[in-house]
């Protein structure tokens, strides 16, 4: 395959899902004719008809909520939640009914539902269209959350993301849908599975969809400073694939959590104090976390500032090797 | 500082709404009925039903049974048995008559109050009560009887109904779908999403609303301002209002709208007019929201007495077999005070089981740390 942008490698991800089981749906506001408002769709409702391609009404809690009986029928659906900030009035038919169904009918029923949300900042947009909302999703037991943060991951996560029989948060970092690269011809990985994209010796940097890239960067502007950094990108925020994060760790001896949403309560904290738990005689300096302020998503002319940028992530890499 | 008295701001009760809303004492004109509280037989031209004696008699055994089984969950959450109980009385009829309409093939989605549809469903009364004794959350194979779980969260399972449905027209099914609710859920965002759903894909669900004029404490008027079934045509569908506590009116209503729903004609919403005779809950205190002349009125509709009168008037039925029906009734109530009692709990370690369909490594985690805790205990000093 040549290089495909991020909504592109979906896009063909979604395509070979419908290719290859006629109960896969994809369901959405303007899914259809407009190809979804960043285009991830594009093509699809031409190619696979209305009757799978589902232009829905707007109404976001009906969007899961008839997935769900689709599910119970039989169908696998994916649905396209426009953006992040609106999620939130599906939140219900998504903790209360997806995440649970399955236990509650004592394992007699399967959710294979599929919720793709184009979330994280970094656009220049208006409110709503910027927020990083995975803490709530990996919160909730029931609940897969996985975010890709590169066109490959894209297109395989997805695909394995719907091949799945539990429900899957499917997080896509608007900011990298242009990002281009070449798509393998077999997954690399389980879904569930990190990944280290850099290796390094002195310290760890934990970074999930946007927020892999500018660690990427950080790491490639500390080798001026002779410091080797090790990036890992989760991929999956639940299960997360702590073995491969501590090993790391334990190489390095030091770790910085960085994500978009707010540190508070964040998946920073969790990972920070797991990772205690686990490394504690191998590090050398507490687990520092780099994210977002306790704060609204601020107006885009200053989400610059809010943003963990190289320069955020340097000083904790810093702080870090201080200790 | 002071705060300035709002009381003129406070609106007075809201006029315009009518007497038959707001009490539910007179049957409003275009409510469906077969059956008239005496037990005399009419004739609705636009829902006409033919019904064999023997029939009759089924359903008024179905009626007998489901109060019976509903009246002794009651008693066993009053001695312990059950932590709670949502009881059914009342409304017996509109489930019955509901869900005895519906094929093999058809799918009901219930609330928290259908056992009298699960009943008709064929699903064992027993397995309803382990959510209420708290050894599961709900437990049985949904597609067994076709009978989805029961839905604690009001109104989400109006969506789940509809999505149903939608696949049943992918499918080219012939099939149908039955949501139940309350009155209360109607003011809720998904029944409304429900209805646009189903309305705009055309899909073979049939919305039952149970008005039982109650909401714990609310009364219908606080939910709505028109008549319910009325709410349809905003949507585009047919709305029909139905005696809830005449089981012939709510079998041959249900029965047409399940029948044009599966023929491809869409939607129908039918307000099963009915009452709540006992409280919400074995928890809820009924006496400190409505007074007892209100409950009095609706006794004298009572939904089995009504059948049973009918039975009698005709010469349909005779003594032997109403205390046939009794003794059932006896045997049931004994099946399911047994039953509950020699229920058991469930293994601690079923927490951890059917958090996900496939593998998940947290969870793993945490059952495995959970058992050596447990078995730490064991055997130790
Ligand atoms: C979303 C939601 N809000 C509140 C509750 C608490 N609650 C349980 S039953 C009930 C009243 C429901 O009334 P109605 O829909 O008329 O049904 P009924 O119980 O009368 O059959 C309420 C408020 C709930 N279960 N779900």
């Amino acid at each position: 395959m040549s290089k495909l942008s991020m909504s592109k490698a979906i896009n063909e991800g979604l395509r070979s899902c419908l290719e290859a089981d006629p109960k896969t749906l994809v369901m959405g506001e303007d899914v259809g004719k407009l190809g979804g408002v960043f285009r991830v769709t594009d093509g699809l409702q031409k190619d696979f008809g209305e009757d799978r391609v589902i232009d829905t009404p707007l109404a976001e809690s009906g969007i899961v909520g008839t997935a769900i009986g689709l599910a119970l029928r039989g169908y696998r659906p994916v649905v396209e939640i426009q953006f992040d900030g609106f999620v939130y009035p599906a939140f219900d038919q998504i903790v209360t009914q997806l995440a649970k169904m399955h236990a509650r009918a004592l394992g007699h029923v399967k959710m294979p539902v599929t919720i793709r949300i184009p979330y994280a900042g970094g656009i220049g947009a208006v409110e709503h269209h910027s927020e990083s909302h995975e803490a709530y999703f990996a919160h909730t037991a029931g609940l897969r959350v996985v975010t890709p943060s590169n066109p490959d991951d894209a297109y395989w996560m997805l695909r394995q993301s719907v091949e799945s029989d539990d429900p899957v948060i499917f997080l896509e970092p608007k900011a990298r849908y242009w990002d281009k690269a070449e798509i393998s011809a077999a997954p690399a990985l389980d879904l569930h599975a990190a990944k280290v994209v850099r290796p390094g010796t002195d310290l760890t940097l934990l970074a999930y969809g946007p927020t892999v890239k500018t660690c990427l960067e950080a790491a490639a502007a500390a080798e001026q400073d002779g410091h080797r950094l090790e990036v890992v990108d989760l991929r999956s925020l639940s299960p997360i694939d702590f073995p491969t994060l501590a090993a790391s760790i334990k190489r390095t001896g030091r770790a910085v959590v960085v994500h978009e949403a707010p540190v508070f309560m964040g998946m920073g904290a969790e990972l920070a104090a797991r990772l205690t738990e686990q490394c504690f005689y191998h590090l050398e300096a507490p687990v520092l976390r780099v994210g977002g302020y306790y704060a609204p998503y601020p107006p885009s002319r200053v989400e610059e500032q809010f943003l963990p940028d190289l320069d955020r992530v340097l000083d904790a890499v810093d702080r870090a090797l201080a200790f | 500082m002071t705060v300035k008295s709002t009381s003129r701001a406070r609106k007075k009760a809201a006029p315009g709404v009518p007497d038959s809303l707001r009490t539910g004492q007179d049957a409003p004109a275009e409510l469906v009925q077969l059956l008239t509280p005496e037990g005399e037989r009419v004739e609705n031209p636009e829902f006409p039903l033919t019904v064999t004696p023997e029939e009759l008699r089924a359903l008024y055994r179905d009626l007998v049974l489901v109060r019976r089984f509903d009246g002794e969950a009651t008693a066993l959450q009053r001695q312990g048995e059950l932590g709670l109980w949502a009881s059914l009385l009342g409304q017996e009829a509109a489930q019955v008559g509901s869900g005895r309409a519906m094929r093999e093939n058809d799918y009901a989605f219930p609330t928290y109050r259908e056992h009298g549809v699960a009943w008709c469903r064929g699903v064992d009364p027993l397995n309803l009560l382990g959510m209420f004794r708290g050894v599961n959350h709900g437990g049985w194979d949904p597609n067994e009887k076709n009978f989805h779980l029961y839905t604690i969260v009001i109104g989400s399972q109006t969506l789940h109904a509809t999505g149903y449905a939608m696949g049943i027209t992918k499918d080219g099914a012939e099939d149908a779908v039955i949501a139940y609710f309350g009155d209360g859920a109607s003011s809720q965002g998904d029944v409304n999403e429900a209805f646009t759903f189903a309305s705009v894909y055309n899909a073979p669900v049939v919305f039952f609303c149970q008005n039982n004029q109650w909401a714990i404490s609310e009364p219908t008027t606080t939910q709505t301002r028109i008549p319910l079934y009325r709410r349809a045509a905003g949507f585009g569908f047919p709305g029909v209002r139905v005696d809830g506590n005449d089981v012939l009116a709510c079998l041959a209503v249900t029965r047409w709208a399940l029948d044009r729903a599966r023929s491809g004609s869409g939607p129908v919403l039918i307000e099963a007019f009915t009452y709540r005779m006992g409280a919400h809950t074995t928890s809820d205190d009924p006496t400190r929201y409505r007074s007892s002349e209100e409950t009095e009125a609706w006794k004298a509709k009572d939904p089995i007495s009504r059948l049973r009168a009918h039975l009698e008037r005709e010469g349909l039925a005779d003594e032997e077999f109403f205390a046939a029906v009794d003794a059932e009734s006896e045997a049931l109530g004994l099946r399911v005070r047994e039953g509950v009692r020699s229920m058991p709990d469930p293994d601690p370690t079923l927490i951890f089981d059917h958090v996900y369909a496939e593998p998940h490594a947290l969870v793993a985690e945490e059952r495995a740390e959970y058992v050596a805790y447990a078995q730490s205990f064991e055997g130790g000093e």
